[in-house]
């Protein structure tokens, strides 16, 4: 069975590949506002290879969160990232999915 | 996120204590809260601290923000709780389905049953099984909040006992299989047993949502469905 189908073990997953040698940032949903498809607290591993695990959205945000996830792997600063078709912050990416969702992005030391 | 709270971290689920990791927003500093202990980059006042407790208690993460802090101080509360519980009662064909589909969902799955040539190691690879009557097996596992109990075997002599532990516990789904006219039959016997009729009330039975599911596969989805409804679909018939 694919562990990382099970609930929360994603940290688990993150530490793995740290203790591998390789780089790893973890994000994680903070917050949620209407129809967001993944609660709070939902994580995505990411690793400097491209490897993932886990999700923060139903598959809409995934690509644009581990592209920022290469950013803090490389400068090692946490970001906090927002996701919404209202958002009138800097990012574009409509969520299709509906709704509106923060996510904390930090470095696996 | 640091090598030693991470550590920690990992050590507390592995061992399923239940923990909060508190994250400042803005200097993204971190420190791991758990019933009677702090650890950390930063201290709590003590009405925080108290709230964030309350969070793991309620098992809701999510953003805390003192409204003492003019400078927009945001935490966000990752609560981790160790993984609900599902005790399944009877090493039958069914229990086979259900233990996988139900680890799946992330349950931590013990199946029981006395019976030696039911619940073995071969045709449950890898579940935790318990031999003990279920009575006693159930005072061991001590059913709390986020523990179902479902009900397979067919036999008074393993399930009664099992359902009047549960339902004198704060189990949040109790379950029985058995046909509607079984069912009618053993709530008699628990009533007979001195349960009241709210107690009988709390049993699932017959077992799982009607989709009318025939194989043990669909069976124990038709089970987990209604245990998923129960704990997460308050406006939704289970």
């Amino acid at each position: 069975m694919n562990d990382t189908l099970m609930a929360d073990n994603i940290v688990e997953q993150a530490a793995a590949w740290r203790t591998a040698g390789r780089r790893v940032a973890l994000a994680t949903v903070v917050s949620t506002w209407g129809s967001s498809p993944r609660p709070v607290g939902s994580q995505m591993a990411v690793d400097d290879r491209g490897s993932m695990a886990g999700s923060v959205s139903g598959g809409c945000i995934e690509s644009a969160v581990a592209h920022e996830a290469a950013k803090t792997m490389e400068d090692g600063e946490p970001r906090l990232l927002s996701f919404g078709i209202t958002n009138e912050m800097a990012w574009e990416v409509g969520l299709a999915c509906g709704g509106q969702v923060q996510v904390y992005v930090e470095a696996v030391e | 996120m640091k090598r030693e709270i991470l550590d920690r971290l990992l050590a507390a689920k592995a061992d399923a204590i239940p923990a909060a990791l508190v994250t400042d927003l803005n200097s993204g500093l971190q420190t791991l809260v758990f019933e009677d202990t702090v650890h950390g980059s930063f201290g709590l006042e003590p009405d925080l601290l108290d709230e964030v407790r309350r969070r793991i208690r309620q098992d809701r993460s999510g953003l805390l923000v003192d409204p003492q802090d003019e400078d927009g101080f945001r935490l966000f509360v990752h609560v981790h709780n160790p993984a609900m519980r599902l005790l399944i009662v009877g090493a039958v064909h069914i229990a086979q389905a259900l233990a996988p589909v139900a680890a799946l969902t992330g349950y931590d799955v013990t199946v029981i049953d006395p019976r030696g040539a039911f619940a073995t190691e071969a045709r449950f690879p890898g579940v935790k099984l318990n031999h003990l009557w279920p009575d006693e097996a159930l005072a061991e596992l001590k059913p709390d909040v986020r523990t179902a109990v479902v009900t397979l075997t067919h036999d008074p002599k393993l399930d009664d006992p099992a359902l009047i532990a549960a339902l004198r516990s704060p189990a949040f789904y109790v379950g029985a299989l058995g046909s509607k006219r079984t069912h009618a039959l053993r709530l008699d016997r628990l009533r007979d047993e001195g349960l009241s009729e709210a107690e009988v009330k709390r049993i699932r039975g017959p077992v799982g949502l009607s989709i009318g599911a025939v194989t043990p596969a669909e069976i124990a989805i038709a089970i987990m469905g209604q245990i998923t409804c129960v704990r997460r679909g308050e406006n939704h018939p289970c």
